[in-house]
């Protein structure tokens, strides 16, 4: 091999696509016959549902069908749970996952309560004007310590104190830990809701082919196999007779995969019973409400500090703002009581959180997932504490690094992949005196930051830890093909947003394979092409489903080899595969092509 | 249909459409759906987020703020006509060397955006470029190497002339 691509800087498979406007999109899918879809939504954050009146709205003109909750019969139902409450002792959790149109009650803004199909997307969004509902608004629940007051309104009639869970978890003893403690600090932390708003809103398209039996969906997922299945099974259909296509995806940042949505469930059973493609695109205001949202929390944490600035112990009760529905479970709230914890040593952790349901947009992770929530906590008491004693920012968290030979390190807690948190490696110090080198933070303090103070600007500077669990389990697959070609095509089941896939993945394989990066065709999120997989979140993408073509591409070099060796009649060991070709070493005019070898192969 | 429909007679990306469309049609529906030029993105359908920037008679516009009767006889050049015949533009070429694009999504409507200002300002400074994009938003966050790729075309073609 003469030339190693993985770490090389290299021109990207994807990008000629991307800026000729040749890439596929949702929004590009175009069917014969397609029909259009548009959801009335609340306007009201909660209220009582009555009588949904679709009566003159399937009257008008280019209205095809429309649908209220009572319409859907059977296929009516709550959404599965995605993630099961952590197997953590005292845990409390009330399952309330979102229905596909909302019946008796309304929960958020957004929520759909009707939908219509229609001839064009212009008819079917004026036809939403023609249904007449009846709602009795409610007061709404939005502020999460008042959620818990007994006189609140309750987003769930059956859920008392809008509590959706609590979780303690504690290591140590943080009482005797802060009896022992020179400084104790306490502060109420805020940190307010946030939408993702990629460019590209979400959007599905789904097409029932009656002859063939089989449902294609084009859907802004990250997670087109799991879709694929859930779609199966409230179908009533074969997986094999469903195909969920998550073709080029204009930003996930997480909340592209929550599912179910509404419309994911809605779609694939009116393009069923309609015999008919539909599409659904939502508009900028609709993405305000209708996908989900993240990151309101209030903490109030308290650390106890020994006066050399090391930590004693760490108290955090926090309230999580789950939204109206907890279909994802605790992983938002879970990341954030564990990632608190850093790259620091603290020896009594004790931490509490209640989640709430509020008439909120639903919470689901975006962009950080909640991780950077306990970052924030920690790494503000650690300055507030570093003031306190006289201490040197950098210097504070210095005296905290939990020490090279300390690994790998418990924190004795459990992670929100349910496994206990277990750093493996680390050796923070190093880090901490790059960065500061990098941005020049002694001098910034010493010299610039008294300068520009003079000239009447106050400018800052911070130092910020984190250590991220990524690269969550369970698996991914990958399947690798040389093709008669010689070109060679690797698919896997995860979607993708943008992250390179469809060049860190060749990369990969090019390496094992001996071909150039840009001989090999990368397919992602296609259920078809490759049946298994998780999906793309937590920056697990490059992890695991890189590991997964690295393991398949060496599963395949030795196929190469072992084919060639036969082909030759000679040893394996004598063999070279590079630039997409077999070669006896020191021979170099007796070799074959991948090509032919594969076709060889097949023979 | 009841709404009232007008003739459109336009010029895109060199050939020349005709159609009879509903009056409210946005311009960039009409490219997307009418003449299957999918390249042009829809981001927020209000003209902020700069997605659907096409170029009308040369100079940058929004798409989804536009109805297509109001491109009647004038000429529109979408990402699809940044190059014909296959190749790269050199602001195409450029993107691709910094990594000036992630997902993409908003990529079209960036491109469409510099070609107009880099024709009405041909040697900028990384200052005038970030104002210039200043009506393109990037949710992936990739700016500096957007600004990286718009400064090398820049260079690149002032070392052509």
């Amino acid at each position: 091999m003469t030339t190693r691509y993985l770490g090389a800087p290299i021109a990207r498979n994807e990008d000629r696509r991307l800026l000729t406007g040749r890439a596929l999109f949702v929004d590009d899918v175009e069917r014969p016959g397609m029909l259009h879809v548009a959801f009335l939504r609340s306007p009201h954050a909660h209220a009582r549902l009555g009588a949904v009146d679709l009566s003159r709205v399937r009257e008008r003109p280019g209205v095809v069908a429309a649908y209220a909750a009572d319409d859907l019969g059977d296929y009516w139902k709550p959404s599965p749970l995605l993630v099961p409450p952590p197997p953590i002792e005292g845990t409390i959790f009330n399952q309330r996952t979102q229905v596909p149109l909302a019946r008796g009650k309304v929960r958020h803004v957004g929520e759909p309560v009707a939908v219509v199909v229609a001839e064009s997307r212009y008819i079917a969004e004026d036809a939403l004007a023609d249904i007449a509902v009846e709602y009795q608004p409610l007061p709404a629940v939005t502020d999460l310590e008042r959620a818990l007051a007994p006189d609140s309104a309750l987003v769930h009639d059956d859920v008392p104190g809008n509590v959706a869970a609590r979780v303690h978890q504690s290591k140590g003893d943080y009482d005797s830990a802060r009896r022992g403690a020179a400084l104790v600090l306490h502060r109420r932390f805020r940190y307010d809701r946030g939408s993702s708003a990629p460019i590209e809103t979400r959007g599905v398209v789904a097409d029932w082919d009656a002859k063939a039996e089989r449902l294609t969906v084009w859907d802004t997922t990250q997670a087109p196999v799991v879709v694929r299945d859930g779609l199966a099974a409230m179908l009533g259909l074969s997986e094999r007779q469903v195909r969920v296509v998550a073709p080029f995806i204009g930003g996930g940042f997480g909340p592209k995969i929550m599912m179910f949505y509404p419309e994911e469930v809605l779609l694939p059973w009116l393009a069923i019973r309609l015999d008919r493609p539909v599409k659904w695109i939502e508009d900028r205001a609709e993405h305000f409400f209708a996908t989900t949202q993240e990151r309101s929390q209030i903490h109030d944490a308290e650390i106890a500090l020994a006066r050399d600035g090391r930590i004693l112990g760490i108290r955090d009760e926090f309230l999580h703002d789950g939204g109206a529905y907890d279909p994802y479970g605790l992983t938002v709230p879970l990341n954030s009581q564990c990632t608190l914890l850093g790259p620091y040593v603290v020896p009594a952790y004790d931490s509490r959180f209640t989640a709430i349901f509020t008439n909120l947009p639903i919470v689901t992770p975006y962009r950080g997932a909640g991780r950077q929530h306990g970052v924030f906590v920690i790494e503000r008491l650690l300055d507030i504490a570093a003031r306190e004693l006289g201490l040197d920012r950098a210097e504070i968290r210095r005296r905290n690094f939990i020490a090279p030979d300390a690994f790998p390190y418990d924190n004795h807690i459990i992670y929100q992949d349910f496994a206990p948190l277990h750093y493996d490696s680390g050796d923070y110090g190093p880090v901490l005196d790059k960065a500061v080198d990098a941005i020049g933070y002694r001098a910034f303090i010493a010299e610039e930051q008294p300068q520009l103070r003079t000239e009447g600007r106050r400018v800052g500077i911070g130092v910020v830890f984190y250590v991220e669990g990524t690269g969550i389990g369970p698996y991914e697959g990958a399947r690798i093909q040389v093709q008669g070609s010689g070109r060679v095509l690797l698919a896997t089941g995860i979607g993708t947003q943008g992250q390179g896939h469809f060049t860190s993945f060749a990369q990969i394989v090019a390496d094992q394979i001996g071909v150039a990066v840009s001989d090999i065709d990368v397919v992602t999120g296609d259920t078809d092409q490759f049946y298994w997989g998780v999906g793309t979140f937590a920056s697990r993408g490059a992890v695991v489903a890189g590991n997964a073509a690295h393991a398949a591409a060496k599963q395949v070099r030795a196929k190469i080899l072992r084919t060639a060796a036969a082909h030759f009649e000679c040893a394996e060991a004598d063999l070279l595969l590079a630039d997409g070709q077999v070669a006896i070493m020191g021979v170099p005019q007796r070799n074959i092509a991948l090509g032919a070898l594969a076709a060889l192969a097949n023979s | 249909m009841s709404a009232a429909h007008r003739q459109v007679t336009v010029t895109v990306n060199g050939v020349r459409h005709q159609r009879r469309v509903e009056a409210r049609l946005l311009l960039v529906d009409f490219l997307r759906h009418e003449l299957a030029l999918t390249g042009t993105h829809v981001g927020c359908e209000h003209g902020v987020c700069g997605a659907c920037t096409v170029l009308y008679d040369g100079l940058p516009v929004r798409s989804c703020l536009l109805f297509a009767p109001q491109a009647d006889g004038h000429e529109i050049v979408t990402v699809e006509g940044l190059a014909p015949g296959g190749g790269l533009h050199p602001l195409q070429e450029a993107f691709a060397a910094t990594h000036a694009l992630q997902c993409g999504f908003c990529t079209p409507g960036v491109l469409i955006t510099m070609v107009a200002f880099l024709a009405e300002t041909p040697e900028p400074d990384e200052a005038a470029v970030r104002e210039a994009l200043s009506g393109n938003l990037c949710r992936c966050t990739g700016y500096q190497h957007i600004v990286d790729g718009v400064l090398l075309a820049a260079r690149r073609v002032a070392g052509m002339r």
